[in-house]
């Protein structure tokens, strides 16, 4: 049984058909948003991490039709941000599967608590895996960003 | 994407929800009220659970209870763990929470459906046993408030269709000093070996213990040792022998592993708390 909704993604209206039992992860890749990505499917890896309302989410957790009246972003819908930016300058990937994920908890983190110290930051990232190890440049990149914001 | 289909209703007041769950039992849907689902959704991709209709329960304005005042602190069972973090009004509440699975997955999680959970940690029950919080059920008979000791024995016992709605706690024990630690097997990530939050309320220290067990416990018995006089680590081996048994021996840790480590952290509870009286 499948029925349209109607989401909101990257500021823009989206209608998408979906099962009730259909995980967030699934209906954004059915809309052709393809940088969240499947990991583990189960919660602990955080591949597939984007934000809603401006908070990180892992979206395999949320079913799609929870998404309803709520604001969704996903990697596409930063656009060279200064995160972005900041991996980049700090090396912080490897493979880039984990990236999205990082990138999305990041930008969430950046955004709620503007002055995160270091145990704040470890916690956040706590959520999120590289199995490449690029933890230390990921933590440097967040934090220079943090640093531009002071 | 889970592998079977369900319903999905989000009722706007808990009226509509216990009713909505009697209809669809009795057509034989095998409702389940959704909170923050984390465990709906992966248990059931592996086939441990299963439903046909989902009742999403999260927006109902009295599950969303947030209030400090009359001596009283109410927390909606649909609250996340992040947004009572993030407020802090029980410190050890927040510390306990804090350390449940990571912190985005606890921007979904939710305080009812840790309390609920299948999955036998339930440490976020562990302050409420310490307060002696009372829990508010709604159910086909209507909604009443239960001293948390008479409805959780391992679990919250609720009858098929009720729903916990708030927890109630004395403002006097989420100012009392306290104590919350989390084990694992390696590091700061995986699955808790133990996790214990102690309280300490009338210059008696009160325990509450996740992991040991194959469920969450407060014990009388174990109180009494710790209350005892005695020198802390003659009173530590006394609560020792009074534990509820069985204790967990699995992959996460041996029985003897773990009540090694159960015996360490109470000491470093006894020596915390018993500062707290000079």
């Amino acid at each position: 049984m499948e029925y349209s909704i109607t989401l909101h993604v990257n500021g823009e209206e989206r209608i998408v058909t979906v099962r009730p039992a259909d995980t967030l992860l699934y209906t954004l890749r059915k809309l052709g948003l393809t940088g969240a990505k499947p990991g583990c499917l189960n919660g602990d890896c955080g591949a597939c991490t984007v934000n809603v309302d401006g908070w990180p989410m892992k979206s395999c957790l949320m079913l799609g039709v929870e998404a309803i009246g709520k604001k969704v972003t996903t990697i596409e819908g930063l656009k060279n941000s200064p995160i972005q930016q900041a991996f980049v300058e700090n090396f912080a990937f490897q493979c880039g599967y984990c990236t999205p994920g990082f990138i999305m908890n990041c930008q969430a983190l950046i955004e709620q608590h503007p002055d995160a110290d270091d145990q704040t930051i470890r916690e956040w990232l706590e959520s999120n895996i590289c199995r490449c190890t690029s933890y230390i440049e990921i933590e440097k990149a967040v934090k220079s960003v943090l640093q531009r914001k002071e | 994407m889970l592998p079977f289909d369900f319903d999905y209703f989000k009722p706007d007041t808990l009226e509509e929800a216990v009713e909505l769950f009697q209809y669809l039992d009795h057509n034989g849907k095998q409702p389940m009220f959704f909170s923050g689902g984390t465990e709906l959704i992966t248990l059931g991709r592996i086939d441990l659970a299963y439903t046909e209709a989902v009742i999403d329960i999260k927006e109902i304005a009295d599950c969303r209870v947030m209030s400090l005042n009359g001596g009283q602190l109410l927390l909606g069972s649909t609250l996340t763990l992040t947004e009572i973090e993030e407020t802090n009004l029980f410190p050890l509440l927040t510390k306990t929470a804090s350390e449940i699975a990571d912190h985005t997955a606890r921007v979904k999680i939710t305080l009812g459906g840790n309390i609920c959970a299948r999955i036998f940690y339930r440490e976020a029950v562990l302050p409420f046993l310490l307060a002696d919080s009372q829990v508010v059920i709604v159910g086909p008979e209507g909604k009443k408030a239960v001293p948390i000791h008479e409805i959780f024995h391992e679990q919250l016992l609720l009858n098929r269709g009720e729903l916990l709605v708030q927890t109630i706690t004395e403002s006097r024990f989420i100012r009392a000093p306290f104590f919350a630690i989390k084990r694992r097997q390696q590091w700061e990530t995986g699955y808790p070996l133990i996790t214990v939050a102690a309280l300490k309320i009338d210059e008696k220290v009160r325990v509450a213990v996740s992991g040991l067990c194959p469920f969450p416990f407060r014990s009388k018995e174990v109180e009494i040792a710790l209350n005892s006089g005695q020198s802390i680590e003659a009173r530590v081996e006394a609560a020792l022998r009074v534990l509820p048994r069985p204790i967990l021996d699995d992959v996460e840790g041996s029985a003897d592993y773990r009540l090694f480590v159960f015996r360490n952290i109470l000491t470093d509870a006894l020596y915390k708390l018993e500062k707290e009286r000079i």
